[in-house]
């Protein structure tokens, strides 16, 4: 069949542009389908991206020379490394993005990008050829055919708003929502959930008293989202914190009865971690403040984001609250907030590449997965997009696992384990997170890149110098100094005939690079940040090494695999509960079956042996 | 695939006549070298002397064999050593096994996975075994609910809440740390905690095994040749109609006895004689041997000069043979018997039962067998560690692995130990 592209990508959000945009840099022939190519990269919540686990994701997806790390530092306002004081494997690199300056980087690259088109209009239903999807009809009655289809449509199924007593349909304020293709999921048999999710109200900056409010400023050592971003070339902002009061509390409290979330108009699951302000004035009754940062939207907009107090109660309410804020006493509301309930699927029924399970030739990712957040869609849209390019061009999709990527752990959370709010990333999430770091991210994963062909031409040339000059650091590091030797360079450690290597040395934590200058010890840094991130192996080692048969059993198991098909219901010694979860979660291998939760190792046997035993017969069959 | 190298008894509970131990793994031959000294050509039987690698002490002579993976019963470099059955020389066997790097104990049924996994099981085993498991899957949720009436779990999860709880206090702070009202975790809180939560594990690891109950508490008789050990031994045989039975140890100079006195369970062991100087060869190796006795004792009746029995806790002074004329009256307060004349035995049995008491586990306590003790003693090690750490990061990380390990002491399914307990149900080594 002479298809009009090989891959259409529907939903121009932080998923849509990432898959679309890795499919084209693999050479697959991309469309890339929205109502209207003004609303590609359009940021839909608060303007900032990064952040705890979040920014890991950023520099993830950025390994694989994707957009929103670029395009974060093109728009980026506000820098700031959340827990600094940490240890590298927890800092969050975050930033607050200009809504505009982000949408015009992201239309930069992708008007840039070869292979990519970008298509305009209403999708209307998708095309089956019996189990396959084929390509998709417009409202207007066009058709556009491909081998795959990505659906990225975040909100946008079945999307209802809430604010007060009043609802709406639609995915974001002003905008139609996707309700004829929903259906049309439905009826294919997908299984969908409904979750909720809100917003706050945005203020008008210049009626808010910023000299009364303590500022935060922009972290100034210059670092960025992206190595590819040589430098800040934004002018920076500041951001400030502002605090509810007992005043506030009294009207929200006073008013819940007319919020969508207590008086039962919304009974989709909200996210735990990201309360709505009537949420916790409800559940934390006895704290009399919570913290609000006001966030500027952007350099040329009023428009300033107070996150911390997303709301669907009704307008009149939210102008009074915000109103017994600090510094908010004449602040006015441009756009009043929300909540919004949508349809979303399960993903359990999607495989490691986001492909539909039953279906082929049909791949969904971001928010319709069931997570929040921008960066969870990046990542999503990355690997839905290679799995669907990899599947086109025949080529094995690359095998991440939980070792490996912040990535890798929540597509299996979200395929092995469903969601049951809003999936945000943690780095709670990562048991091997000492290895995965924000800040050596590009290490990790950009040979994993370059294998699949998704570097572009500059990022190669750059991350292959990387890599030997990380060569030459590790080379030096080798080298073998006495106790004598350190201690005569003024570092406190003890006189007791220890001889190690360099790396060795630098466990201790009051061992550095720079403070060995004096040795001779002489390595280039021309790669901003990656003589920190070799400290930061070396300072970990000890706890890496312990976790190396933990990663080996875990890679074992991954390899016997049980077979998308297996009939759990037929293993002798599976309690019900088991045989439901296990058919709910459909666990590719046996390493995935033992995270499915209250799956016992005696469970896991039977399953083995299940296993092992139809394997042989199919083979002598 | 495994990396660690394994060893265990593969032969039935000693004493017999020969035991098997079994090592499998990538370091079986650096094990086997390690104690005989070389590796035998593949498939053949030798004979070899084992020394303890550390020490030098002469462990054993044994048949030693060697398989090389993968045409192994399980698929790996396997090494078997065919050595005497007494307890104690599988004992300081083992011992000398678990000393060297990169080898541990096995888990229950670990030889049978590994052989599993490898394909060195066939299919008509493999599918006996899947019948076996739904029986298996309720028996060991009997016994595990039969374990001091369901105590020993209750505490781990007792254990596991409050760990999770340390978690949870931590990753807040890793986690929500920028974001609202997260109270800052008191690092202070976290370590008491923790060094609590590690005390009572440790006051749990320092009670009695349960397999104490089992295989006796070891009393051994020690003193130079003809201070009437023997005759003491038969004494107490004698007196106490109980005996399960006598079996001569395997080797020519150590004779274990059980005897059940007042309903617990002992082992007697009459070492040879002990004598420092102008021993001939094969009885330096007694003399060897009735060493290593000393140090596996829960008890040591010493029957020699006094002052001249080993430097250890666990001895007692006794002054035997009342009656004869070589007598060597001890200080007044030193118990004195007559195995002849049956005086002092009533005291004797009154100190041995009192002793034992504190050495078998009580009744009504909950005890933990040796595989529990590892696990257990591996989440007390990372919570121990705990203290002084000043980073949250490394603090997560150790209650990740203590919680970890008391998911394999329970048989929780977490993700590294499921596939060694899969097949829990088989002893060890088979």
């Amino acid at each position: 069949m002479n298809c009009d592209f090989d891959l259409i990508v529907v939903g121009g959000g932080h998923a849509g542009c990432e898959a679309a945009a890795v499919a084209a840099r693999m050479g697959v022939r991309t469309a890339l389908v929205s109502f209207t190519k003004d609303s590609i990269g359009a940021m839909s919540c608060n303007p900032a991206i990064g952040g705890l686990g979040k920014g890991h994701l950023v520099r993830e997806v950025d390994a694989f020379d994707g957009l929103i790390g670029r395009a974060a530092d093109a728009a980026a306002i506000h820098y700031r490394m959340l827990n600094l004081s940490k240890g590298a494997a927890v800092q969050g690199p975050r930033v607050q993005a200009d809504r505009k300056l982000y949408k015009a980087a992201i239309h930069r690259m992708l008007d840039a990008q070869d292979n990519l088109s970008i298509v305009e209009g209403e999708v209307a239903s998708l095309i089956f050829d019996g189990q396959t999807v084929s390509g998709i009809n417009f409202a207007d009655e066009r058709q556009v055919t491909a081998s795959a289809v990505i659906l990225a449509t975040g909100t946008f199924l079945n999307g209802k708003l809430f604010r007060g007593e009043e609802t709406f349909a639609g995915g974001r304020t002003g905008e139609a929502s996707a309700v004829s293709l929903g259906q049309q999921i439905r009826d294919a048999d997908l299984p969908i959930a409904r979750l909720k999710t809100g917003t706050p109200p945005r203020i008008d900056g210049r009626t808010i008293d910023w000299a009364s409010l303590p500022e935060q400023p922009s972290d100034d050592d210059g670092w960025t989202m992206s190595p590819m971003s040589s430098r800040r070339d934004v002018p920076q902002t500041f951001c400030s914190v502002s605090r509810t009061s007992a005043a506030t509390h009294d009207i929200i409290r006073d008013n819940l009865d007319r919020s969508p979330l207590f008086s039962g108009a919304i009974d989709a699951q909200g996210p735990r971690y990201c309360p709505s302000i009537e949420d916790k004035i409800h559940r934390f009754a006895d704290r009399d403040s919570h913290q609000v940062f006001l966030e500027p939207e952007g350099l040329d907009t009023n428009l300033v984001y107070p996150n911390g107090i997303s709301t669907s109660l009704p307008v009149d309410v939210q102008e009074a609250f915000v109103r017994t804020m600090d510094g908010l006493s004449k602040a006015e509301i441009i756009v009043p907030g929300y909540a919004v309930e949508y349809d979303h699927i399960d993903p359990r029924a999607l495989d490691r590449s986001l492909k539909v399970r039953d279906l082929d030739g049909l791949y969904c990712a971001g928010q319709i997965n069931g997570t929040t957040g921008y960066e969870e869609a990046a990542a999503q849209g990355l690997v839905a997009g290679i799995g669907a390019a990899c599947a086109i061009q025949g080529k094995d999709a690359p095998q991440l696992d939980r070792g490996t990527s912040y990535m890798a752990v929540m597509i299996d959370d979200l395929v092995l384990q469903g969601v049951t709010e809003p999936y945000r990333m943690l780095t709670a999430r990562a048991e091997y997170r000492l290895r995965l770091r924000a800040d050596n991210a590009t290490t990790r994963l950009s040979p994993v890149a370059e294998a699949i062909g998704c570097l572009g031409s500059e990022r190669l040339t750059w991350f292959t110098e990387r890599q030997t000059q990380r060569m030459a650091i590790m080379q030096e590091l080798e080298t073998v100094y006495s106790c004598e030797a350190i201690a005569d360079q003024g570092i406190e450690v003890r006189r007791d005939g220890t001889k190690q290597s360099l790396f060795d040395w630098l466990r201790f934590p009051n061992i550095s690079i720079h403070a060995l200058s004096g040795l001779g010890v002489s390595v280039a840094d021309t790669h901003k940040g990656l003589l920190a991130e070799v400290e930061e192996d070396a300072r970990y080692a000890p706890y890496l090494q312990r976790q190396e048969s933990e990663l080996r059993d875990l890679r074992a198991n991954e390899q016997i695999r049980l077979g998308d098909d297996l009939d759990y219901a037929a293993i002798a010694g599976l309690s019900n509960e088991m045989v439901e979860r296990l058919k709910g979660a459909r666990p590719e291998t046996l390493a995935a079956a033992s995270r499915v939760r209250g799956i016992t190792p005696a469970a896991l046997a039977a399953i083995l042996v299940h296993a092992r035993r139809r394997e042989a017969k199919t083979l002598a069959a | 695939m495994a990396a660690d190298t394994i060893f265990a008894l593969s032969s039935g509970q000693p004493p017999a006549a020969i035991a098997i131990v079994r090592i499998s793994g990538p370091k079986a031959s650096d094990a086997l070298k390690a104690l005989s000294g070389s590796v035998p050509e593949e498939r053949r039987a030798r004979l070899a002397k084992l020394n303890d690698p550390v020490s030098g002490d002469l462990l054993d002579t044994a048949l030693v064999l060697w398989f090389p993976g993968p045409n192994s019963a399980s698929g790996e470099d396997l090494a078997e050593i065919h050595c005497h059955g007494g307890r104690a020389v599988v004992r300081i066997l083992e011992k000398a096994l678990e000393n060297m790097d990169g080898l541990r104990p096995a888990e229950p049924g670990e030889f049978t996975r590994r052989a599993f996994t490898h394909g060195r099981m066939d299919l008509a085993e493999a599918e006996g075994l899947s019948d076996l498991l739904f029986a298996e899957t309720e028996l060991q949720r009997r016994s595990a609910v039969q374990a001091a009436g369901g105590a020993l779990s209750r505490k781990v999860e007792d254990w596991q809440s409050a760990i999770l709880r340390l978690s949870a206090m931590v990753e807040a702070e890793l986690d929500f740390s920028d974001e609202d009202d997260v109270t800052p975790a008191q690092l202070s809180v976290v370590h008491s905690a923790a060094a609590e939560l590690a005390k009572e594990m440790k006051n749990m690891l320092d009670r009695p095994r349960a397999e104490k109950l089992r295989e006796g508490v070891r009393v051994v008789l020690g003193g130079p040749p003809n201070s009437g050990k023997s005759t003491l031994l038969n004494a107490l045989v004698e007196r106490e109609a109980a005996i399960v039975s006598s079996i001569a140890g395997t080797t020519r100079d150590v004779i274990e006895v059980p005897i059940a006195i007042k309903g617990i369970p002992f082992l007697f062991i009459d070492t040879a004689g002990v004598r420092d100087e102008g021993a001939e060869e094969i009885e330096r190796i007694g003399i060897d041997r009735a060493r290593q006795q000393f140090d596996l004792a829960d008890l040591i009746l010493w029957l020699g000069r006094e002052g001249e029995g080993p430097h250890n806790a666990n001895m007692v002074e006794i002054a035997s043979r009342q009656d004869h004329p070589d007598y060597l009256p001890k200080s007044s307060d030193t118990l004195s018997v007559s195995p002849i004349t049956g005086d002092g035995m009533d005291a004797l049995v009154t100190l041995l039962v009192d002793r034992a008491k504190k050495i078998v586990p009580r009744g009504d306590e909950i005890s933990v067998n040796k595989r529990q003790a590892h696990h257990l003693n591996d989440a007390q090690q990372n919570l121990d560690a705990i203290s002084g750490l000043q980073d949250y990061l490394i603090i997560a990380e150790q209650l990740r692995l203590a919680r970890s390990a008391l998911d394999a002491l329970t048989g929780r399914a977490s993700t590294e130990d499921m596939l060694d307990s899969l097949f829990g149900k088989f002893c060890i080594g088979k």
